[in-house]
């Protein structure tokens, strides 16, 4: 394919990569390193407002936002350098916490109880999808021709679910009195609350994402499955080899590079895992990055929304998936590099 | 045409008029409204509805969408449903309009107390009152001859003595989910203490003594709930109640109607509502009013219908209808035994909710996300004041407060 030809193919998508990506992440960059606030005026207000017997008027000194001539809130932004960063990391209190060699004092501070979370969901469900999806897609690969669409079809549903929805059913499956806890109890004869503290909830959040993924993975593994060699598979049978020399030695390593693909789309995804923690409404108990992002952006009551802290979130949390990746990433150069030579 | 086709246009006809049977005029104009989602604004923009064209958006989240939407030129929505908290930032942005030409046109039915108003100027129309008062079940607490609680700790004494029986589930309900309703709950024991929140130049002042206090008693209280009270909100406590499983809790004179709805409860008739139990100063509840606000961005034609249509929302036939689904400012309304809880706290000298410091907003957000950690044991209570203090004291700096 000669240059031009190859611009005219990649161009569009170079445009749209620039346009959707690259850009807002540049914005969000720059975001982070700005604050914006009202210009605030001090007045004397007077509001009247309806109490249970009548009517109250004050006369209050107020700390109102200044409104311009074009009827908008008048607003100024100011660069703060890593001052948002500051913000989100405290990283005072995290000092703190070392010196006194408190764990518990570490794990109070929003970020990096978030993080601590993020880190161990991300891990935790990684090997549990890939092992859960290997076995789904060599039990499809075995049942009988004649059912193995309906199979696949069924086995796929736990993807089709809207993520909120799905999360949401696990919730209204457990909390209060709901079926499976009311379940639990008559089974194990004691009271069980699955959402009055932390690590029950997080083995349910755990419990779901590998439920919703799984399948994908499933999915994938069983593509690859079909197109293992079926000669070596033979020789390799002919050659004594039992069921698992023959899984481990043939068939692991020609869906290595689906495992690797599968690995990296999953620490990308559960890294950023936030459906979980608005579905169970955790935020008591546990917390995630990108919920924290969320929170940020969420205004108060006041209208107030911190966006620059948001952004701050946002380029921590890009940071976190980046080095996350790394390993992988670099393992799947030296693979590559390794064919080449 | 054919009959079938007739007896079509008859049947649209029949409904298209049937929609405005219950409004005075026939509104011809697209109008929008977002609210929060409760009994009483469901039936009020029903009541809207029949003047036709009216779309709702009754959301829970509405507080999230409503600055954005009303800032939009023209606005996304032409009614707004607020509550004296909500609509501060409409107010400080100034894309809610005032009111005073519309009132003297359409507004006669209104009572004086019904309008609010910014420095003489009529900015939102208000049709009820709201706090959160004690409900019980009259039957549980008359069966172990205990008193009416008047205060936490006669509530807890109380719940120790229902928890040894086995008459309910858990003695006490509460709306204590992280977030907003947990800020709400500290803000109302606080303030019923007489604490104060501010200190000079919008500064923090909570980790105190009355801080301190107020953890504790919510503390005390939670020991006699479902374990799982960190999710539990409004809803949530209203249905505990509805299925029998809770004896008393605090809860928003809002929900009190629903205790008698035969078709949900199953506790009718027996569960009273009477003040909310005594701080050491004022009662622990405040004072809430909700009302309708009108969109600055929208042509002086769609404003007219739509308060016209509003004011046929929140007449005295819809009251006449609703009577018990609040404590309604609106002519025509007779407090029955749902409103005795509100009025006896109101009575009692609740406070109006703080929605006039400018620092509230940070405050309930930073409280809301800090007090589980309390709670849950995470934290003791001096710590956790102290950390609310510097989570409110990061975003009073960022938004230009302090």
């Amino acid at each position: 394919m000669n240059q031009k030809t190859f611009l005219a193919f990649i161009g569009p998508s170079v445009v749209m990569m620039v346009l959707f990506i690259a850009l807002p992440l540049a914005t969000v960059l720059k975001q982070s390193f700005y604050v914006t606030q009202p210009v605030y005026q001090t007045l004397e207000v007077e509001t009247c407002t309806p109490t249970f017997t009548g009517q109250l008027c004050v006369k209050e000194i107020k700390t109102i936002p200044t409104i311009g001539d074009n009827g908008k809130m008048i607003t100024q932004t100011s660069f703060v350098g890593f001052v948002n960063y500051q913000n989100v990391l405290e990283l005072p209190r995290v000092i703190k916490a070392f010196a006194n060699n408190s764990w518990r004092q570490f794990m109070v501070i929003d970020f990096w109880k978030a993080l601590r979370f993020t880190l161990s969901f991300t891990l935790v469900t990684l090997p549990l999808v890939l092992s859960f999806g290997l076995i789904i897609a060599l039990c499809i690969n075995n049942v009988a021709k004649s059912i193995r669409g309906p199979v696949i079809f069924v086995s796929l549903l736990p993807m089709i679910i809207t993520p909120v929805i799905g999360a949401l059913s696990i919730r209204w499956l457990f909390i209060g009195d709901g079926i499976l806890t009311s379940f639990l109890e008559w089974w194990l004869v004691r009271d069980i609350s699955m959402f009055a503290q932390a690590w029950t909830i997080e083995l349910m959040m755990m419990f779901y994402r590998v439920w919703h993924v799984a399948p994908f993975a499933a999915i994938v593994f069983y593509a690859g499955l079909q197109t293992v060699n079926q000669d070596t598979v033979e020789s390799a049978i002919i050659d004594g080899a039992s069921r698992w020399q023959k899984f481990r030695y043939v068939i692991l390593p020609h869906l290595m590079p689906l495992i690797v693909f599968v690995t990296l789309i999953h620490l990308m995804d559960a890294y950023r895992v936030f459906e979980e923690v608005i579905g169970f409404s955790s935020q008591a108990h546990v917390i995630s990055l990108q919920w924290l992002t969320y929170d940020f952006l969420t205004s108060d009551l006041m209208g107030n929304r911190s966006i620059g802290r948001a952004s701050a979130s946002s380029m921590l949390t890009m940071i976190g998936i980046t080095l996350l990746l790394i390993p992988v990433l670099r393992g799947v150069w030296i693979d590559y590099k390794g064919k080449r030579l | 045409m054919t009959i079938k086709k007739i007896a079509t246009t008859i049947a649209i006809s029949l409904i298209s008029s049937s929609v405005w049977a219950g409004c005075a005029f026939e509104n011809n104009i697209e109008l929008k409204s977002l609210s929060n989602s409760f009994e009483a604004m469901k039936s009020i923009t029903e009541s809207m509805a029949e003047c036709g064209n009216v779309t709702s958006t009754l959301d829970v989240d509405f507080k999230d969408k409503q600055p954005e939407a009303f800032a939009a030129n023209p606005s996304l929505y032409q009614i707004g449903g607020v509550s004296n908290g909500t609509m501060v930032p409409l107010l400080n942005a100034g894309t809610i309009r005032p009111l005073d030409d519309l009132v003297a046109k359409y507004g006669s039915q209104l009572k004086p107390s019904q309008l609010i108003k910014v420095n003489g100027q009529v900015m939102a129309i208000a049709m009820m009152v709201n706090n959160q008062h004690l409900m019980y079940r009259e039957d549980v607490l008359s069966e172990f001859r205990i008193a009416v609680p008047t205060t936490h700790a006669e509530m807890v004494a109380a719940a120790a003595i229902i928890a040894k029986y086995d008459v309910v589930d858990y003695p006490l309900g509460g709306t204590y989910k992280a977030g907003w309703n947990l800020g709400e709950e500290f803000i109302n024991n606080y303030l019923g203490n007489g604490g104060a929140f501010f200190g000079e130049g919008n500064a923090p002042s909570i980790n105190n003594a009355t801080g301190v206090a107020t953890l504790n008693t919510m503390k005390s209280l939670t020991e006699y709930m479902d374990p799982e009270y960190l999710v539990s909100d409004s809803t949530y406590v209203q249905q505990q109640f509805q299925q029998g499983k809770i004896a008393m809790a605090t809860l928003w004179a809002t929900r009190a109607g629903a205790m008698d709805n035969a078709e949900e409860s199953q506790v009718v008739g027996k569960v009273i509502m009477a003040s909310a139990p005594m701080g050491t100063a004022l009662p622990a509840s405040t004072n809430w009013w909700d009302g309708l606000v009108f969109a600055t961005n929208m042509t002086d034609e769609q404003a007219d219908a739509a308060f016209r249509v509003a004011m046929e929302g929140i007449d005295t036939e819809m009251v006449l209808a609703n009577n018990d689904d609040a404590v309604w400012l609106i002519d025509g309304y007779v407090a029955g035994s749902a409103a005795a809880g509100a009025i006896a706290t109101a009575d009692n000298g609740a406070a109006p909710y703080p929605s006039s410091s400018p620092g509230m907003g940070a405050m309930h957000t930073a409280l809301g996300n800090g007090i589980a950690a309390f709670l849950t044991g995470e934290k003791d209570a001096a710590t956790a004041l102290a950390d609310i203090e510097a989570a409110y004291t990061i975003s009073a700096t960022e938004s230009g407060l302090m």
